[in-house]
């Protein structure tokens, strides 16, 4: 399914949406960023509750489809501002990582 | 090398927030030369973190990635404290990253093992009180 796809699904919110079309063809959950960047595979949706700007540089460089922020955490200021200027799509879950990603799992 | 094509990035060892933006640029430029996605995927993630280490372990640095016929080579140069055991650093967990850099997500000793991972050589010239030196190489098929 599309980014898009799993918002209309969810109805989680978005700090920043600039590629709603990418298809998310798996899941990856971590706040360690060298194992996410290790790890992580192409397209993964990535649930986090890491906040910082460094997780955009992560999510570009991975190449993951977006990050999902769980436990309803919000980005750090600025964040959602470089998260739309790279590329990088970043939704808000107000669930915690499990329920986040047994529902990632339903809908993939 | 002749003809190879060549970036260079000065990497500021202040900023940990914005860390990283070499390799994102080295990624935008390797695309723009049509190169195969898993390779630009490899290189930028082994460049990454050899950016960041030089960040959080060596106060910046440079950085100079060369695209030749048949390799991408990414070479990492500080003057920073340099690595003492350099076998030990290369195992996955060791880190002597401080409280505060971890609570960014960074120290998880994973940096190294992954720059090895996603390269096809690694050599690492380090001296303790000079600096560290890094090469990497990932293969080009044809
Ligand atoms: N350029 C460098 N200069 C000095 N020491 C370094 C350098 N790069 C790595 N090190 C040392 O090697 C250790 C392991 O590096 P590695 O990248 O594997 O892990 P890390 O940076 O501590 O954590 P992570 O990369 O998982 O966020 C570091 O903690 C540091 O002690
Ligand atoms: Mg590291």
């Amino acid at each position: 399914m599309t980014v898009r796809e799993l918002i209309q699904q969810t109805q989680w919110p978005t700090a920043a949406l600039p590629a709603a079309d990418r298809e998310i063809t798996g899941v990856y959950m971590g706040d360690l960023l060298s194992w996410v960047m290790g790890r992580a595979k192409e397209s993964d949706a990535w649930i986090t509750i890491m906040s910082n700007n460094n997780i955009v540089a992560v999510a570009t460089l991975a190449d993951t489809a977006c990050i999902i922020l769980a436990e309803g955490v919000t980005p750090d200021p600025g964040v959602a501002a470089l998260a739309e200027q790279k590329g990088v799509n970043i939704l808000c879950s107000p669930v915690g990582a499990y329920e986040t990603a047994r529902l990632l799992s339903e809908y993939l | 090398m002749s003809g190879a094509l060549s970036f260079h990035f000065d990497v500021d060892g202040e900023n940990f927030t914005m860390a990283g933006q070499a390799s994102v640029q080295v990624k935008k430029n390797l695309r723009r030369l049509g190169l195969p996605p898993e390779v630009i995927r490899r290189v930028s993630i082994a460049m990454y973190e050899g950016e960041i280490n030089m960040v959080i372990h060596a106060g910046g640095g440079h950085a100079e990635v060369v695209v030749a016929e048949d390799a991408i080579e990414i070479v990492l140069q500080d003057n920073g404290p340099g690595i003492a055991n350099i076998e030990q650093a290369m195992q996955a967990g060791f880190s002597t990253a401080p409280d505060a850099i971890r609570s960014l997500g960074f120290g998880a000793g994973m940096g190294l093992p992954n720059m090895k991972r996603y390269t096809d050589e690694m050599d690492i010239q380090s001296e303790v009180g000079r600096g560290t030196r890094i090469t990497m190489r990932v293969l080009l098929e044809n």
